[in-house]
């Protein structure tokens, strides 16, 4: 066997390890951050990031069009995509696993009713439902949770669906049924461990891509409004000074590709962990 | 294979009448569709005249009711901003949209198969280290950000291309390439599994022990068995692409569907909202189909078992 250029470990273990350092960061923002995200300083507008010419050491990243410190910015906006990302994920996933087991273990007209709404909520681009739903309810961090949340769920309900459908075939879901187990106990007992692992492997990339819709709709102006430090918010005020300040647009880019690119990896390491034979498989 | 497609077609109405079912609920219960038509200082008498006229003054389920009943007779509502007819409002702007998505999904499958097929040739060697490296840091980028970088570098700082907006083919490069990169690493990475699978079966061994040279094992053997999982990932990927083009003609200003939505969703123009809701399920609805025939067609185990 050719040694592997990229090891599953190496992903696993660097994926975890940024995640980990940026989880703390937004855990403990208060501290680390040198400023209050807030604060305005009409003398230090635009002030560039320290590496730049004319930068300094007291703004580290440098500075918005109004004073406010970036890297706090920074800091405080990954609490956002965090909680956003994690929460909207436990959501989709929950509402995706009762369904597809539902659908799985049911079957029949309970299976057309569910996989036939998926099929049908799929055919929606999420985003636009994403759109419509925060334009309408308005963009709080609980909104876009909910939103987003319910935007995602089909994918975990179809694999959920497929595995349990094959798994109540199995011997011991018979013999589980024989001996008098009742459906909950079955589901609970012996078909949700056997998805679990699976389940992992997607809802660690499905952060991801919530990470990155939530600063989409903030980008779009439909996340948390404008002051408020969060990342899609600083690359949308970023985007309006690309000419004499490219720095705010590209530090928060720069946070957002990091995080995403941490979870990816640790999602991919996870199913090269978990499914040697889908190494390297897309989504 | 008739009764297939006439199952699939059966289920064209049923997604769309729920996509749009779910807009209408969402779009009717939030905001007063009267402050918006009407001048702040208007009376209650116009205020009912106008909610008479909306069929505002019904029950949600009975509004819905009465508009799909103008939908089936092609009347999909007034638009606020526009003044005229909802529908055409939409429809002039799906010709900028499908240029877009056909441009970026041309790229994004050529470049796409080329390198996954290259990472499986060359399996854990440089070229599939890199190329599949660099489809997982594309996954992570936000295509937001990437248009930013994209103008940022060709059209402010080396003034090749134009910044914004539609007209020749120099407007429709970085569009194109900002929407293609949204779906190119995965067309990369479900190529190269897709291709490894087939490698490893028999008959690929088989070619190999008889001689068949390297290319025509994998261009006249392996790929065209790879191919179907890849078409069915195409369906999934119609869905993200349209998504996609939501967020590129925003950074863009490309006057195509997906900056007219927005925008109307801002403005609460609710029957251009709709409209655009009706034909953008429709086009994914259809496509997803297309794809699906399109599979049957290579895999004579779905047409006909």
């Amino acid at each position: 066997m050719r040694r592997r250029l990229f090891g599953t470990r190496f992903k696993v273990g660097l994926g975890a390890g940024i995640l980990l350092c940026i989880c703390l960061a937004a855990i403990f923002a208060p501290y680390l951050a040198p400023y209050d995200p807030y604060q305005q300083s009409l003398v230090r507008r635009l002030k560039p990031p320290a590496f730049m010419e004319g930068g300094s050491l007291r703004n580290l990243l440098g500075t918005d069009n109004y004073g406010r410190d970036l890297l706090s910015r920074l800091i405080y906006g990954s609490r956002i995509s965090i909680l956003v990302g994690l929460a909207s994920m436990a959501l989709s996933c929950t509402i995706g696993t009762v369904a597809g087991l539902f659908a799985g273990f049911k079957g029949g007209r309970t299976e057309q009713a569910i996989m036939r709404f998926a099929d049908a909520h799929s055919a929606f681009p999420d985003i636009l439902l994403a759109i419509i739903m925060t334009a309408a309810l308005g963009g709080s961090a609980l909104n876009l949770i909910l939103v987003l949340g319910i935007s995602g769920w089909m994918i975990y309900a179809r694999l959920v669906f497929g595995l349990t459908r094959s798994l109540r075939e199995r011997s011991f879901v018979e013999a589980a049924a024989s001996y008098g187990g009742s459906d909950r106990y079955i589901v609970f007992r012996h078909i949700l461990p056997q998805v679990v692992p699976v389940l992992t492997v997607v809802a660690t990339l499905q952060v991801a891509q919530m990470i990155l819709q939530e600063a989409a709709l903030s980008f779009l102006g439909l996340g948390l409004p404008p002051p408020a430090a969060t990342w899609g918010n600083i690359l949308a005020e970023g985007r309006d000074r690309l000419f004499g300040a490219p720095w705010i647009a590209h530090c928060s880019g720069v946070a957002i590709i990091l995080v995403v690119f941490s979870v990816n990896m640790l999602g991919n390491g996870l199913r090269e962990a978990l499914d040697p034979k889908a190494a390297g498989a897309a989504r | 294979m008739l009764n297939y497609v006439a199952r699939r077609l059966f289920y064209v109405p049923l997604s769309i009448l729920i996509v749009l079912g779910a807009a209408f609920v969402v779009l009717r219960t939030t905001g007063n569709p009267i402050d918006i038509f009407l001048d702040p200082n208007h009376t209650p008498e116009q205020a009912k005249a106008l909610s008479a006229r909306l069929h505002l003054d019904q029950p949600i389920p009975v509004q819905f009711a009465i508009y799909l009943r103008d939908v089936l007779r092609g009347d999909f509502g007034e638009s606020l901003q526009f003044g005229g007819p909802a529908m055409p409002a939409v429809l002039g702007r799906l010709g900028a949209t499908l240029e877009l998505l056909a441009a970026a999904l041309a790229v994004a499958l050529v470049l796409g198969i080329a390198g996954g097929v290259a990472c499986a040739v060359w399996r854990d060697r440089v070229p599939d280290f890199v190329i599949s490296t660099l489809a997982i840091a594309a996954q992570s980028m936000p295509s937001f950000w990437l248009g930013i970088l994209l103008i940022q570098i060709f059209a402010v700082d080396l003034r090749w291309l134009p910044t914004s907006g539609r007209g020749d083919l120099a407007h429709l490069i970085l569009p194109a390439t900002t929407l293609a990169a949204f779906v190119l690493p995965n067309f990369v990475l479900i190529t190269r599994t897709s291709m490894l699978e087939v490698m490893g079966e028999p008959f690929v061994v088989t070619g190999r022990a008889k001689g068949l040279s390297a290319a025509t094992l994998v261009f006249a053997h392996v790929f065209p068995n790879a191919l179907n999982p890849i078409l069915s990932f195409l369906g999934v990927q119609v869905g993200r692409l349209v998504a996609g083009s939501i967020v590129t003609e925003t950074i863009f200003s490309w006057p195509g569907i997906g900056r007219l939505l927005i925008g109307s969703i801002f403005q609460r123009d609710v029957p251009v909202v709709l409209a655009g809701v009706v034909v953008v399920s429709l086009f994914i609805v259809l496509a997803n189909l297309a794809v699906d025939l399109l599979l049957s067609v290579n895999d004579p185990r779905i047409r006909l078992g």
